[in-house]
């Protein structure tokens, strides 16, 4: 059990590792891609929570599966990164797995589990347990970046609903949720407020994770490469998930510790042990898991 | 107890050597070539260059055979090669009044100059399973000779004036002449879809479109959700001429010649406070042999022109951002198909939800209604 977290980090060895370092550019795109994507991030850091169109490409992987991230990375990537990538929390998942084989083969730089260790962190759907630190990068991977696409398919409508800050609509819809279920029902993706001007998709974040963007150390990123989207959040910048004075934003809480290291204060999973439903909880930031269980 | 999920980086080299074998079949049959998918699969070929807007017929093919026959994963391959290429150009608008035609047919006019030329085509054949075919691998054409010259296209090329000049006589038909200066067009390749997207925008994304998507929405037109009232002006496939101009050269020059479908459908127009009535237009191109994408995008393009043209927009064909959001193939199967990627920590959100919701519904329903009871 105690190999539970443990991810072999050792390059893969296929036929094709060769000769992919030899036939592109250092992690995939070209330089001229990387700048129109770097110039894009650089606006997206100045106007905190904008989405900022960019000229996405096709990548090898497809739409949905983490394209935007992997632009968005390949872009801010050098040699001397130290690289994590994690889906759902955990460094071992096959999508994880296969997007950071697809950087040590294209950009061959060193790769690590450990959040601490990580210069960039690329993520879908969480963020580490462990604070980020100054310096460090985080990516998110953003299927939808409009929080008001379900509520509005228009982009020319939700552009104009941006740039007036007229955010009825999302406040309507929570104000919904509390008169129908007593409480907010929405637990992923919940919206946030960045630096009191733009409403921004967390991406797929469980609603337990979005307090730690609040004036998070570390510069955080977002991709959506479907969408052609870029967006950011620099460090020590105000993050607010929405609320209302008399029902404010509160997050998930479990009964439950995790069974391998006894955390209690961590992102739980679910695990069905067998037939008749027998469930374990188990932390899905598998590095934290780990290291816990190193520790005691 | 519990065996966490492990041993993804195996799993998938497993799962590539897999996917070889079923690539090949049973291996006591010769194996297929890029050659022989390239001239004897072409239908195929001329799709996957489409939709992967790349026109290279030996790299479609390879990627066919990549792809296990499978078009939507051919084109994301092709795709995903493109995307690194260097853009060098743009052409000169294709003059596809001197294309050396292969087929021409119009539904307007029974005979007009240039004349019908029913050309290669599947319309009049009767389907009906050929088993010769499979009986010995012999199809009955196989003694037909290539033909023995070619036809000159571009400049010094006959010309054969497009139906649409021939009604403009009349001035019965919009015109659309090129605007001054030539602009290239947006990129899409380079540029991200905005919107509201003019109409040489739109025509790009149509013609990466997804071939099925654009027969549906096409389709919806004919059947009113948009009002359309179309008539192939006409359908013509051959090999036109590639120009470019170089700034220093100042002439245009050359670079060989593509095959091309191009289909220019006229629909009536009542007319609007501005505009007299007259025929309007909607254009299709592909690569290749591709009546039906060309067909369906046309139709799809005069659908997307209402609000110009001031009609009411009502149905999704006519709307920009249903149709032009929704008509890329490898979106729409990538953002599809990343339901299989795993989903722990959101659907955990949600257990968590319908629990606290149900637990909610339970407390209430258990709870005497004192109301009611005296």
């Amino acid at each position: 059990m105690n190999a539970l977290n443990e991810v072999s980090l050792e390059p893969l060895s296929d036929t094709a590792t060769d000769d992919v370092q030899a036939n592109f550019n250092f992690a995939y795109l070209d330089e001229r891609t990387k700048r129109m994507i770097r110039r894009s991030l650089l606006k997206a850091v100045a106007i905190p929570g904008y989405q900022v169109p960019f000229g996405s490409r096709e990548m090898p992987l497809p739409y949905g599966w983490g394209t935007g991230g992997i632009q968005v990375t390949a872009a801010v990537i050098g040699p001397d990164d130290v690289l994590k990538i994690i889906d759902q929390g955990s460094d071992d998942t096959v999508n994880a797995v296969n997007i950071r084989r697809f950087f040590q083969r294209t950009a061959g730089v060193e790769t690590t589990t450990h959040t601490r260790a990580a210069t960039l962190i690329q993520t879908r759907h969480r963020i580490p347990e462990i604070p980020l630190q100054e310096g460090q990068v985080i990516v998110y991977q953003v299927p939808v970046p409009e929080p008001m696409q379900r509520l509005e398919p228009r982009e020319t409508e939700t552009r104009t609903l941006h740039g007036l800050a007229e955010y009825g609509l999302m406040h309507v819809k929570l104000y919904e949720d509390i008169a129908k279920y007593g409480h907010i029902a929405t637990t992923y993706d919940y919206p946030v407020l960045v630096n009191g001007r733009y409403i921004m998709a967390p991406s797929p974040i469980p609603k337990f994770d979005n307090p730690k963007m609040h004036m998070n150390p570390a510069l955080q990123l977002f991709g959506a490469g479907r969408e052609k989207r870029i967006y950011a959040v620099p460090p020590y910048t105000s993050v607010e998930s929405l609320g209302f004075e008399d029902h404010p934003f509160e997050v998930q809480r479990w009964d439950a510790a995790c069974a391998l290291c006894g955390a209690t204060d961590s992102f739980l999973d679910e695990v069905i042990t067998d037939d008749s439903g027998s469930r374990m909880h188990v932390c899905s930031d598998s590095d934290y898991c780990q290291s816990r269980q190193d520790a005691s | 107890m519990y065996v966490a999920v492990k041993g993804g980086e195996t799993a998938i080299l497993n799962s590539y050597r897999l996917l070889a074998e079923q690539r090949r079949g049973d291996n006591r049959l010769p194996e297929l070539s890029v050659s022989q998918i390239q001239q004897q699969l072409k239908l195929a070929v001329d799709r996957v260059m489409n939709e992967g807007s790349v026109y290279d017929p030996e790299l479609a093919a390879l990627a066919i055979k990549q792809a296990s026959g499978d078009l939507i994963e051919a084109i994301f391959l092709l795709r995903a090669y493109r995307a690194t290429l260097p853009r060098l150009g743009t052409t000169k608008p294709l003059q596809t009044d001197r294309m050396s035609l292969e087929r021409r047919i119009s539904a307007t006019f029974k005979d007009l100059p240039g004349g019908q030329v029913l050309g290669p085509t599947y319309d009049y054949t009767q389907r009906l399973l050929d088993f010769t075919l499979l009986a010995n691998g012999q199809d009955a054409t196989a003694d037909v000779q290539p033909p023995s010259h070619v036809l000159p296209t571009g400049i010094g090329a006959a010309v054969t004036p497009r139906v649409v000049e021939l009604l403009n006589h009349e001035g019965l038909i919009e015109t659309r002449p090129i605007p001054p200066g030539d602009p290239s067009p947006v990129d899409l390749t380079r540029e991200p879809l905005r919107f509201p997207a003019v109409r040489s925008t739109r025509l790009q994304n149509l013609a990466r479109g997804d071939e099925g998507f654009l027969l549906a929405m096409a389709y919806s037109t004919q059947r009113g959700y948009a009002h359309s009232h179309p008539f192939v002006g006409e359908v013509r496939l051959g090999q036109v001429a590639i120009e470019i101009e170089p700034e220093e050269l100042g002439f245009a020059i050359s670079m060989g010649d593509i095959e091309i479908t191009e289909c220019e459908m006229v629909n009536q127009f009542a007319g609007s406070k501005t505009e007299p009535p007259q025929f309007t237009r909607g254009y299709g191109l592909a690569f290749g042999h591709s009546e039906r994408k060309a067909m369906a995008m046309s139709l799809v393009d005069r659908a997307l022109r209402a609000d110009e043209l001031g009609e009411p927009i009502e149905s999704p064909a006519q709307m920009q951002e249903f149709v032009l959001s929704h008509s890329d193939s490898l979106e729409a199967s990538g953002f599809v198909q990343h339901l299989k990627l795993p989903h722990y920590v959101d659907f955990q959100s949600e257990l968590e939800l319908i629990r606290k919701m149900r637990a909610a519904a339970n407390a209430k329903a258990a709870q005497p209604d004192t109301g009611v009871t005296a």
